[in-house]
Order: structure tokens, then C-alpha cells, then sequence
């Protein structure tokens, strides 16, 4: 079956933008899962200089729509000198915003893990360091993540938000097309089939992972 | 930079028109979303087959797709190809009340089967109708158990309402842009956009804090949502 | 006093959490082989008591001698070096719960002592065995009963080769008809000859195994002696009192 010019340059375009999406969210998904690592265990074990920041950073991330926070940086910041180029706006703001949801899981899982599993671990010797490492850690990632990973499949989403500040991926490649051709029910429908099959895919990757994580009795929350 | 804050300072009437417009798009959408949830939830539970499977379809598409693809896909397309010439404001409340409804309904399903069976056999046994069961005893119970999770759901659709930009409503984002692009104040003007959704969602959130607190009901505890 | 050699000594404990004194000026001591049991209503400091002897809680004040060497308790390296010479059994237990039953004691031993795996899991299955555990040795904490996971919790203990064991309530969190099989395990270690110190409630070890009685409230030891001197017939002792308490309570609940 031939497809129309139309349909090929669509779908040539649509996979085009794809591989952008991709190369989007990956590095965002890597880097604000790593952040939210990283703040959660802060807002969590942290000092008060520590805490406040990490709660800080969380509020105005989580606070501010991802819309403006992409303004800031690509359009805002070159007020002040700093330029960055569409993708690193695009890859920054993801990475930001997504960690700051990230470290909201991680510390409700931190939080959640009995004082109890501290107690047992110091009575039988083991260092603060080993008892987060074989003890606390273990436990938490399985509390997390499912949050973690539902807020991957939202960052693979929000990437359709990057050609505002001018990186065409998926969603940039079909506003070109679309408003071209002035066919907006037809691409855009196929572009949600698109994401529809990334949302899935990641979804069953997800269910996979935490099928594979369980412990007999230890709920998530 | 002084030029800087009289350009914010200068433009703060017109961004809060906007983000008038911006609290309109909210209330109407999440609105429309309680709506469209609470039957959907009650479909899911309680429908049959066919009707689970459709709904599931639903929630599957608008829980799935990004909002930006669907507000392109219905105002430019869907829209345009009925023939219905809804404005910018008006396309984004359906797009974001139909998302939201989605959600919501997933909470509002998750807050049914949450309660105690023994809730609608109590109903059924004094002689209510099925409808009467789910509007006088389900329904108080699970709207007030789902407080938190709405909460947390307007907080996101007040970030999304930023989106509306994109197909030309005249909200804060599209007001923000166009003050910045004349003024070439982006910076400033940016972060006081994002001020301002900040206090917005701040408040918000304190308002449904207190009607938790009014409607909440002495020694009701969450059973299953802890 | 009996003239043994004293393993634990602890001189003038104090504890307070704001203005609130939990212990003050405690004194205790433990010979090899010695068992003596805590008594006393809740909040008389038992568990606190229990709980700076291995310094999960720290003492504002008092000296910790553990054979004749001082613990410094501000040295980070010194408590952990006591903790591995302390057994300590939890009234909740405080399995880990996202490891099996054996992992919960070869975690210890690979971690803590630095054994290999081999070696570890072959101690870990001996002293499952020992508490009569060894065929539930794959089995998660959620899997077992409130008595089958403080056996295992005790094997995990003694896998340690303590020298002392503290034992916090070790049934008060067990359904009457696990407690037992709890109890046994537990006499099992005093024919041994282990050193314990423990809070309890239950009759049978406090009559039975203890050396000695130690009666506390409000922070202080207001009684202590051997059960023979405080529980015999007609005594008037505060010890004779809280004992017929606690015989009604299990009178009551059969």
C-alpha cells in the first residue's frame, strides 16, 4: 500500500521528532531521578541549612508551571549573559522540574521506612553508613517506585512541551506539518497514538520492574 | 535593575487580568472534571462490561496524551471539523475538564473501593434504589476522602492552564510573553509569572485545606487511603 | 553480692529528654552467666535503661565498663565495637523486612563481623536450627508469626556471639498463644549460661531464671534482690505487689 506525499512526509517528520523525544527524555529521566536521589535523602537526613534548601528548591519547582520554568531559562536568562541553546533549556528545565517531584517520592519513601529497621541494624553493630546502604536503601527504592516511575511516564508527556523554547521533537515536527497543511485533526491524532505508545510501553516496563522488586508483605504506600 | 521592576511593576495590572481568566479556566475545568469524574467513577465500579471498557479507553487516551497534542488536536482540529466556534477560553476549560476528568475518576474510584462493602448492602437493605445508595451515602463519603487528591489534582491543573497560551487565550502566559517581547524584560517578567501561579496555588491549596477542616466529620478516618 | 567477675558495669545513668527525667543515677552490674530481670510500671525506665546499656540511646551522664575496658561514649568507633558485643532483642522485633528469615542473619555476619557467604549462611542455618526455625529459613518476615519472628530475631542476636544479651519486653508484642514458644527459646539460653538482662512482664521467667530482681519506677531502681528474698510467701515487698498484679492480669486473660 502506497501512502499519499502526505501521510510520508508525516510520518518521515513524526519519526524524525520521535528520536528527539527520546533524546529528551532520557537524559532528563537519568538526571531528575538522580536530583530527586540526591534532594529527597537531603529534605530528608539533612541538616536545617539542608532541608530548607532541598524544601525550597521542591516548592518553587513544583510550585511554578513547567511552562514558565523553560521561559526562565531560554528566554529569561540571556537578560543576564547566560545562553542556552534549545535542547540544553529543554533537557535543564526537564530535569529540574522532574527532580523536583523525584525528591518528594524519595523522601516519602525514606520517611516511611519503620524507625524500627534503624534500631534493629545499630543493635547488631552496623555503621550509619551501612545501615542506610544494606538496610534503609533496599527497602526505600521499593517504596518509591512507583512513584518514581509514574513521574517518568508525566516527564515523557511534558517533553511535548519543548518546542516552546524552540526544539522540535515530536510535538514540534507535527505543529509544522499541521499547520502547513492545515490537517490538525489527522496529525495530531497520530501523534497521540505516538505518545499513547510510549505511555504504554513505559507503563509495562514499570509494571515489569516493581513486579520483579517484590517482597511477600511489603506494600507501597 | 531598576528598569526592570517598573516594567513588572507598570505591567502587574494587565498580568492579573489574565490570571483572572487564568482562575476562571481552573474553576470551570475542575468543575467540569468533578462532573465528568464522579460518573465515570461510578461507571467503573459499578457499570457493566461494555461500559467499563469504554470508560477504561477514555481514561487510557486523556490520562495518556500529552495536553498540548490534545488542546492542538481539539481546537484546531476536532472543533474546526464540527463546525463549533468555541473561544480559545472555552476550548481549554473542555480540553483540561475532560483531562482532569479522567484523573478524577480514578480517584474518585479508588475512594469507592475503599469503603467498607457494608456501606451500600446497609443502603440496599433499607430499600434504596441504587442511585439513591450511591447519591446519599456513597458519594458524601468518597468526595470527602478524596479531598487531598483534588487538591493535589487542582494544583496541576493550574500549571496546565499555562498551556491555554498556545492556542491564543489571553491569560498570564500569553500576557507575560507579550509584555516581555515589547519590554525585552524576559527575566523579570517570567519570574513574576511564576509568582504569581505560585501565591495562586498557594492559595488555592489553603482554601481546600479549610473545606477539608468544614466538612470534615468527627472520628471519620480514611480506612483504606492511608 | 557474689564475688564473679564482672562483665557489664554501669555507674550513675542519667537520661533526660527535655525537662523530663527518665533515669537517674542507675546503677546495675552483670557477672558471666548472670540473668537479671527488669520490673516495674510502664515509664519506669526500663527500656531506656536497656537502651543505653548498648547506647542506642546515649547517656547524658554515667560510666559504661564492658570487661573492666570504659566505653567512650562520644567516640563513634567505640559504640559500634560494644554493640557487636551486645545482643539486643526488640519488643517489636525489628526484622529487616525486605530480607529472608536467613538473610536477616547472614546480613550481620557478612556485614558486621566479616564473614564469607559460605561461612555465613552455614552459621545463620545452625542457629535458625537452634530455635527451631531452620525449615522457614526462605521465608520473609511478613510470612512468619509475631513468636517465629522473634526466634528469629534471637538467632540473629546470638549468631553475633554476644557476650551480654538484652531483652526489651521480648513477648509483651505476641499473641498469648505464641508466647511459649518464645519463653522456651529463652530458658533454653539461661541452662546455657547466656548473660542476660531483661524487661519483662511475664511470671515464668521472672520467678523461674532470674538471679536477681530489679524493681523500677520513675527513673530509679527502688528494689532489687533475689527472687527468693522478694516474691516468697507473705512478702510485703513492692516486687510481691506489681508480681500478684500480674498473676491476676494472666489469671484473667487464661
Amino acid at each position: 500500500m502506497e501512502l499519499s506525499p502526505f501521510y510520508q512526509e508525516l510520518l518521515t517528520s513524526l519519526n524524525r521528532g520521535v528520536i528527539m523525544s527520546v533524546a529528551l527524555i532520557v537524559p532528563s529521566a537519568v538526571g531528575g531521578v538522580l536530583i530527586g536521589i540526591l534532594a529527597g535523602a537531603i529534605r530528608t537526613f539533612g541538616g536545617r541549612v539542608g532541608r530548607t534548601v532541598g524544601d525550597g528548591y521542591a516548592a518553587v519547582f513544583r510550585g511554578t508551571p513547567l511552562v514558565v520554568q523553560l521561559f526562565v531559562l531560554y528566554f529569561g536568562l540571556p537578560n543576564l549573559g547566560i545562553y542556552f541553546s534549545p535542547y540544553a533549556a529543554a533537557v535543564t528545565g526537564f530535569t529540574l522540574c522532574s527532580g523536583a517531584y523525584q525528591s518528594e517520592y524519595v523522601r516519602g519513601a525514606l520517611l516511611s521506612i519503620k524507625r524500627g529497621q534503624y534500631l534493629g541494624a545499630q543493635a547488631l553493630g552496623f555503621t550509619t553508613f551501612k545501615t542506610i546502604f544494606w538496610i534503609i536503601v533496599p527497602q526505600a527504592i521499593r517504596r518509591a517506585i512507583h512513584g518514581c516511575g509514574n513521574e517518568i511516564i508525566y516527564l515523557i508527556k511534558y517533553s511535548s512541551l519543548a518546542f516552546i523554547v524552540t526544539c522540535i521533537e515530536l510535538t514540534g515536527e507535527g505543529k509544522t506539518i499541521a499547520t502547513e497543511y492545515f490537517r490538525f485533526t489527522e496529525v495530531f491524532s497520530i501523534i497521540g497514538l505516538y505518545y499513547l505508545v510510549l505511555v504504554s510501553l513505559a507503563m509495562l516496563i514499570l509494571k515489569k520492574i516493581e513486579k520483579g522488586l517484590a517482597i511477600p508483605g511489603f506494600g507501597h504506600q | 535593575m531598576p528598569n526592570a521592576l517598573s516594567v513588572v511593576i507598570d505591567a502587574l495590572p494587565y498580568l492579573l487580568q489574565g490570571s483572572l481568566l487564568t482562575v476562571g479556566i481552573v474553576i470551570a475545568a475542575m468543575s467540569l472534571g468533578l462532573i465528568i469524574g464522579t460518573f465515570m467513577a461510578v461507571g467503573l465500579v459499578y457499570g457493566n462490561k461494555i461500559v467499563r471498557y469504554l470508560l477504561t479507553v477514555y481514561l487510557w487516551i486523556f490520562r495518556g496524551v500529552p495536553v498540548v497534542v490534545l488542546l492542538f488536536l481539539f481546537y484546531f482540529g476536532i472543533f474546526n471539523f464540527l463546525g463549533l466556534q468555541f473561544s480559545a477560553f472555552t476550548a481549554v476549560t473542555i480540553v483540561l475538564g475532560m483531562i482532569t476528568g479522567a484523573y478524577q475518576a480514578n480517584i474518585f474510584r479508588g475512594a469507592i473501593l475503599s469503603l467498607p462493602q457494608g456501606q451500600f448492602k446497609a443502603a440496599s437493605g433499607l430499600g434504596m434504589t441504587d442511585g439513591q445508595a450511591i447519591q446519599s451515602i456513597i458519594l458524601p463519603q468518597i468526595l470527602r476522602i478524596s479531598i487531598p487528591a483534588w487538591s493535589n489534582e487542582f494544583s496541576i491543573i493550574l500549571k496546565d492552564s499555562a498551556l491555554a497560551f498556545v492556542i491564543g487565550a489571553p491569560e498570564i502566559m500569553a500576557r507575560t510573553q507579550f509584555v516581555a517581547s515589547r519590554t525585552y524584560q524576559h527575566l523579570s517578567m517570567y519570574i513574576t509569572a511564576g509568582i504569581i501561579y505560585f501565591i495562586l496555588t498557594w492559595a488555592g491549596v489553603m482554601a481546600l485545606r479549610k473545606l477539608e477542616q468544614h466538612v470534615h466529620i468527627p472520628g471519620y478516618s480514611y480506612n483504606g487511603n492511608q | 553480692m557474689n564475688n564473679r567477675h564482672a562483665i557489664l558495669k554501669c555507674t550513675d545513668i542519667s537520661k533526660s529528654y527535655g525537662n523530663q527525667t527518665i533515669l537517674s543515677d542507675v546503677s546495675v552490674e552483670l557477672a558471666k552467666g548472670e540473668i537479671k530481670v527488669l520490673i516495674g510500671p510502664s515509664g519506669g525506665g526500663k527500656s531506656t535503661l536497656l537502651q543505653c546499656i548498648n547506647c542506642l540511646v546515649v547517656p547524658d551522664s554515667g560510666e559504661i565498663t564492658m570487661e573492666g575496658q570504659r566505653i567512650d561514649l562520644s567516640r563513634k568507633q567505640d559504640l559500634y565495637r560494644l554493640r557487636q558485643q551486645v545482643g539486643m532483642i526488640f519488643q517489636d522485633f525489628n526484622l529487616f523486612d525486605h530480607l529472608t528469615a536467613l538473610d536477616n542473619i547472614t546480613i550481620a555476619l557478612r556485614k558486621v563481623k566479616k564473614l564469607n557467604k559460605v561461612e555465613a549462611k552455614e552459621r545463620a542455618l545452625l542457629e535458625l536450627d537452634q530455635v527451631g526455625l531452620a525449615d522457614k529459613a526462605s521465608l520473609y518476615p511478613a510470612q512468619l508469626s509475631g513468636g517465629q519472628k522473634q526466634r528469629v530475631a534471637i538467632a540473629r542476636a546470638l549468631a553475633m556471639d554476644p557476650k551480654i544479651l538484652l531483652l526489651d519486653e521480648p513477648t509483651s508484642a505476641l499473641d498469648p498463644t505464641l508466647i511459649g514458644e518464645v519463653i522456651a527459646v529463652i530458658k533454653g539460653l539461661a541452662v546455657k549460661g547466656m548473660t542476660m538482662i531483661m524487661a519483662t512482664h511475664q511470671i515464668s521467667l521472672i520467678s523461674n531464671i532470674a538471679d536477681e530482681i530489679l524493681f523500677m519506677e520513675k527513673g530509679r531502681i527502688v528494689e532489687h534482690g533475689t527472687p527468693a528474698m522478694l516474691l516468697g510467701c507473705g512478702n510485703d515487698s513492692r516486687s510481691q505487689t506489681f508480681c500478684d498484679k500480674l498473676n491476676d492480669l494472666s489469671a484473667t486473660e487464661g
